[in-house]
């Protein structure tokens, strides 16, 4: 049964430029088999998977399903031929409803009718027997992406589709959504249905994949079978190199630079901050866990001055400071780091160097023009200092990878050594080697006297970084409590909102 | 009072407004269909124009009245290439690409227009379409004269608004047209090719907008003028968003414009003297931006228009 080659991949290679994106790979996928394509961004996953689904054409090599070989460049015979891929960044269209998500191409275009009720039956079938519960009528936009998920996968298996390819699909989910989406696929593949899953995440891989192939710079460096390998090992085949997440060392914490006392944020008529409470103190981090959306955006939002208050206090460096602006924020150096990096911590569109001058253009102008010249230096200098690769001073800033656009942030934000670090998910989305860089500058600037603000979901990074550590709950606080006296049980707890208000620590 | 009720109960107003409202049934539609995919045509002003120029000059120079109509559509369809080009090819900004076009159609019309007719005191006339005598319904009292009473186009431009509904809200190729106005790379995904998808919308859109131009000098007049859309184009820009999207709807709105317009015209013979006759003028652009204001903010615009698509790129 396992022996049966439904899909191979021969000799792939494709340039972009100079960069040589896929190096001669090779890469066969057996019926009821799940492989997952390990490797860092930029590695070359997203690549080859395109051209397996046709939206390249590689420069050599070929591709070909059930022993037939595929014409390149085509999409539509990529799903006639049985391949069904699920985009990270999901191929839906949420003005329609899911059954018209699901039809679209499906049909003769030029029918004069459209057969729905057969549609809505193939569908209901699918759902039912893969167990990707869905309303077919409900519109696209009102789910949630973990049923978004689903439907770009009932999408697929609609197409007829044998093979499915699964391009970072936990990227989006939460934890719960993504072990359902696990259970889902292992289900799948026992009906025959052979998986190819993307992702950078080692625990994921170990626990779905039959086997793991690793793809680094463009190359495939190593293929093991699930059970003969180890996280560790999968990390260093990933990365090249040991990659160790770095440990904050002891220290002693300065005055209290930021003062939050009863705060409370009003919008839209609902408290999405309720009375919080927190001192961050010079040369400490202090981190806010919680599961996302319980607060985080908001308390993010008002330190950062996008948002006022409704009541409470909030002090800096000891003076009262009513309602910050954006402004306040950058003048007094409180450094920022978004939690959506595309949305609100770049212009995609605009060149690097002007993605890292804009919040101190006064500094970088000269008889009222921008100093073009010495803006490229300022970008310059932070490409070297903080190792973002992929891109010049003057290339777009969309074109960086996830980790290498963090580590602009990063550095546009550290380079002049800001009083306040404010850091939402700083390592959301990045793959191992660049979370330890990410984590490394963090405790760099701490070092340094930087007051770090880490908010975070994910208990690791916080048990890692932290000294102390808030939990955020339905918009309130926790106490803090030493990073030292508790595990990660009980940090589980205080996520749920168990916390005992009596244990105060600061 | 009883004036306004005389007016509202004259089957004159009624055949008015099938009249008035045809080349905005055409123009609205036609934006519509290439708004759906995800491309804006603000060529509409010019093709309505060139295409009143073209069905004109066809019949003029001596080829049947549907022939007229025919070269409109060719005519239409020729400057919805050229925005098609323009903004789906080369991924242009769609309203300075749309602004151009009309420049350009416009001044192209008129100047077609000016090489081949020589200038004249009064202008040259045709022979345009004349009422369409239906058995039965035609000689019905009231009903007759004020909705069965009309020209052929008339009666095409409802017949091609409620195809279009048909087509877009229950066939795949209208499935395959809101996906890409939605998310042309979800298009892409399913095998569906974007750009061909609003090659075709815009092409096809433009074809009616010229149809609707034509209207006016092959029905409405007999001869042509440059200035004679008169801002039509706008309304039935307007339009689509005052219908959400939705060929049913823009239907029902272009014949509520009419009706303003109709209403209006009437009024200002009563009231005359009264009011200056400006206000009445004014009418139907004020209740329009009204009934757009009420009605706009529940439409659900296409996510992905005025986007360009690029294969490959998100």
């Amino acid at each position: 049964m396992m022996t049966e080659t439904v899909l191979d991949i021969s000799n792939v290679s494709k340039r972009f430029g100079d960069n040589l994106a896929n190096d001669d790979i090779s890469l066969s996928l057996a019926k009821g088999e799940i492989v997952a394509l390990l490797g860092e961004n930029g590695a070359g996953k997203t690549t080859l998977m395109s051209i397996l689904f046709g939206h390249y054409v590689p420069d050599t090599g070929s591709v070909s399903v059930m022993g037939e070989a595929l014409p390149p460049g085509k999409p539509r015979a990529a799903i006639r031929a049985g391949i069904g891929m699920v985009h990270q960044h999901f191929s839906l269209a949420p003005n329609l409803t899911v059954l018209e998500n699901v039809m679209t191409g499906t049909e003769n275009l030029w029918s004069l009718g459209s057969n729905v009720s057969a549609g809505r039956k193939k569908l209901v079938e699918i759902s039912q027997r893969f167990g990707l519960k869905v309303d077919p009528d409900a519109r696209l936009g009102d789910l949630s992406v973990g049923e978004q998920q689903r439907v770009e996968i009932l999408k697929a298996l609609y197409n007829d589709a044998r093979i499915l390819v699964l391009d970072e699909p936990t990227a989006v989910l939460t934890k719960l959504e993504a072990e359902t989406l696990f259970s889902t696929l292992k289900d799948m593949a026992a009906q025959g249905l052979s998986l190819i899953f993307i992702s950078h995440k080692l625990d994921e891989v170990m626990a779905t994949a039959d086997r793991i192939v690793v793809l680094r710079g463009g190359k495939l460096v190593a293929e093991r079978r699930a059970g003969d390998t180890s996280k560790a090992e999968l990390a260093e085949l990933m990365v090249g190199r040991k990659v160790t997440r770095p440990l904050r060392e002891a220290s002693t914490p300065g005055e209290i630079v930021l003062e939050a006392a009863g705060v409370t944020v009003r919008s839209g008529g609902v408290d999405r901050l309720k009375a919080v409470d927190f001192r961050l103190r010079a040369g400490e981090v202090l981190g806010i866990i919680g599961v996302s959306g319980n607060g985080q955006a908001v308390l993010a939002q008002l330190l950062s001055g996008t948002i006022g208050r409704t009541a409470g206090d909030l002090v800096l460096f000891g003076k009262g400071v009513g309602d910050l602006t954006v402004a306040d924020a950058v003048a007094n150096g409180i450094g920022r780091i978004p939690e959506d990096r595309n949305r609100d911590g770049a212009i995609g569109e605009m060149a690097i160097w002007e993605n890292a001058v804009l919040e101190r253009l006064p500094e970088f102008s000269k008889a009222g023009l921008v100093d073009r010249k010495a803006g490229i230096g300022f970008a310059q200098k932070i490409i070297d200092g903080f190792d973002v690769r992929g891109g010049t001073p003057t290339s777009r800033i969309r074109l960086l990878s996830g980790g290498n656009m963090q580590k602009l942030i990063l550095g546009r934000n550290l380079i002049e050594h800001p009083k306040i670090l404010l850091a939402a998910q700083p390592a959301r989305g990045l793959d191992e080697g660049a979370v330890a860089a990410v984590h490394e500058r963090i405790l760099e600037a701490r070092r340094a006297g930087t007051a770090v603000l880490l908010i975070s979901e994910d208990l690791d990074e916080v048990m890692a970084l932290a000294d102390r550590i808030q939990a955020i709950v339905g918009g309130r606080l926790s106490p803090s409590v030493n990073a030292e006296d508790v595990d990660a049980q009980r940090l589980g707890l205080m996520m749920a909102g168990e916390w005992e208000d009596t244990t105060h620590a600061v | 009072m009883s004036a306004l009720f005389d007016i509202l109960a004259s089957a004159g107003l009624w055949a008015a407004v099938l009249r008035i409202a045809t080349p905005l049934i055409l123009g609205t539609i036609g934006a519509l269909l290439s708004e759906r995919a995800g491309v804006l045509n603000l060529g509409i002003e010019g093709i309505m124009t060139f295409g009143a120029m073209v069905g004109w000059l066809t019949v003029y120079n001596g080829a049947d009245l549907w022939v007229g109509v025919l070269a409109a559509a060719l005519g239409g369809a020729m400057f919805g290439l050229l925005h098609s080009a323009l903004t789906v090819t080369l991924g242009l900004s769609q309203h300075v690409s749309g602004l151009g076009v009309t420049l350009f159609a416009s001044s192209f019309a008129y100047y077609v227009f000016r090489l081949m007719v020589p200038v004249a005191g009064t202008p040259p006339t045709i022979t345009p379409f004349q009422p369409l005598d239906i058995p039965g319904l035609s000689s019905l009292p009231f009903f007759g004269p004020a909705f069965f009473n009309q020209t052929a186009p008339t009666y095409l431009a409802i017949g091609l608004a409620i195809a279009l509904a048909y087509v877009i809200a229950r066939t795949p190729v209208g499935l395959a047209i809101r996906m890409t106005g939605e998310n042309p790379h979800a298009a892409e995904a399913q095998g569906v090719n974007p750009m061909a998808v609003r090659y075709g919308a815009v092409i096809a859109g433009s074809a009616l907008m010229g149809v609707g131009g034509a209207f006016l000098t092959l029905s409405a007049f007999n001869s042509f003028f440059p200035t004679m859309v008169q801002g039509r184009g706008w309304i039935c820009i307007a339009l689509v968003v005052f219908a959400s999207w939705r060929p049913e709807r823009a239907l029902l709105g272009a014949i509520l414009f009419a009706l303003f317009d109709a209403f209006q015209l009437r009024l200002q013979t009563v009231l005359n003297g009264v009011v200056p006759y400006q206000i009445f003028l004014m009418i139907p652009y004020l209740l329009s931006i009204v009934a757009l204001a009420v009605m706009a903010r529940r439409a659900r615009v296409p996510q992905a228009l005025m986007q360009p698509y690029r294969r490959g790129e998100r």
